[in-house]
């Protein structure tokens, strides 16, 4: 990593942040294997420079493309479990805006407004495929800024939202016959990943 | 298992509506500063406070995520056991066989890396617990695989706030969503919710979760 890290005078308990950075090195090592050390810690703190804040106004941009999304859907006609699934879904996003703002708020920061979207979807067909990347996508989005986030509240809030995402990432999955959980240990996105696979749907 | 009843916040609320709702999405989300860190002392046994060395904060803060890696192991082994002896108990067929082994392989790739884990932190790892399922249909062994996963994903989220290390809760982060996912299968294969907690997911204690389990595990 070639940037600066601005946390690394920041003291945990008497620790530095590289003492924690180290000692980290050799746990992630255990879990993901020597050779994945590297890749692992870029992407697992590649959202090290961002603040609370920006952090949940980058979980409220994504809860708001999920949001529009599933109202999209509600206009395709869709039938059955995919119907009632998509409505279900949508809001369960829809609170997570909600709640998200409410937190950004909170905490003196300024909600992100919410983008134009432009899903393209046409069909069931569609609409299952592009919702299977969403919350995917959503769910490594969440991971990836986890370790980053500094408040303990914000963790644990950010933690009971991602589990939803997870949970809606699975059952659309099997909707389209496909794997419910398909990685042992679900990777993590940077948010550069994360706005890589979405900036296609954004419009302005 | 039914959650409370989170009513969606009004975004035109007046202020004090928005700072009830984010208290309640706070209050759901569960882990309090003061909770994690009495959680944190009685995981280490450790009450010293204030001008501690760095080698003794250290040694604490590692010896708290320890802890609670063994803890996630204890589940873990247990889940891991639990689809061995579905596998064995021949009451599955098909796709729904098929999740069962995926997701016992699953859990024994979980057992594994908390095991390596916990070593490389300096810590022993706990043994496997001894088990008893009840296996006799097919509907019960899915409603307790259900039972089971969805209990080892509030299990983690439970922890979230407790863990010191940014990479041991990378690494329990990227357990707690799959066994979310395994949850969210099982719920639907049962034709349940995926998300029977609504749209905030509910964590829960060390306590609540042995205590859930312990009708599994054979005291000897």
């Amino acid at each position: 990593m070639s940037h600066p890290n601005p946390l690394e005078t920041v003291r945990v308990e008497g620790m530095s942040r590289q003492t924690l950075l180290l000692r980290g090195t050799l746990a992630a090592g255990a879990v993901f294997g020597t050779s994945m050390v590297s890749p692992f810690l870029r992407r697992a703190f590649a959202q090290g420079d961002m603040g609370d804040v920006d952090i949940l106004n980058f979980a409220l941009t994504l809860e708001y493309l999920e949001t529009a999304f599933y109202e999209e859907g509600a206009k395709l006609g869709l039938k059955g479990e995919v119907a009632s699934q998509a409505k279900r879904f949508g809001a369960e996003e829809a609170e997570h805006v909600d709640a998200l703002t409410a937190t950004i708020k909170d905490l003196g920061g300024t909600p992100a407004k919410m983008p134009m979207f432009e899903f393209g979807v046409t069909d069931e067909k569609s609409f299952l495929e592009l919702a299977q990347t969403l919350e995917d996508t959503g769910v490594g989005a969440y991971n990836g800024a986890g370790p980053a986030i500094k408040s303990k509240e914000v963790l644990a809030a950010a933690g009971s939202i991602v589990q939803i995402e997870a949970r809606h990432a699975a059952a659309i999955r099997l909707l389209r016959e496909q794997d419910p959980a398909p990685d042992q240990f679900e990777p993590p996105l940077t948010t550069e990943q994360v706005n890589k696979a979405v900036a296609p749907l954004i419009v302005s | 298992m039914k959650g409370p009843n989170v009513a969606t916040p009004n975004p035109l609320a007046p202020p004090d509506r928005t700072r009830a709702s984010r208290r309640r999405f706070l209050q759901i989300a569960g882990v309090s500063g003061a909770a994690g860190s009495a959680m944190l002392l009685a995981a280490c046994g450790d009450d010293d406070e204030n001008a501690a060395s760095t080698s003794t904060t250290k040694a604490t803060a590692m010896g708290g995520d320890i802890a609670i890696l063994n803890y996630a192991l204890t589940l873990e082994y247990l889940e891991a056991d639990f689809y061995d002896k579905v596998i064995a108990a021949d009451v599955l067929s098909g796709a729904e066989l098929e999740l069962a082994k995926q997701f016992g392989d699953t859990e024994a790739a979980h057992v594994e890396t908390l095991k390596g884990t916990v070593e490389k932190l300096g810590g022993t790892p706990v043994k496997a617990p001894e088990t008893t399922f009840p296996l006799e249909s097919r509907d019960a062994v899915l409603e307790l695989a259900a039972t089971v996963e969805n209990l080892g994903a509030a299990a983690y989220l439970g922890q979230a706030g407790a863990i010191q290390s940014d990479e041991v809760l990378a690494a329990a982060l990227a357990i707690h969503s799959v066994e979310a996912r395994h949850a969210a299968a099982l719920n639907r294969v049962l034709g349940m919710s995926a998300t029977p907690d609504g749209a905030f997911a509910q964590p829960a204690t060390e306590a609540e979760v042995l205590k859930a389990v312990k009708p599994f595990i054979v005291t000897s």
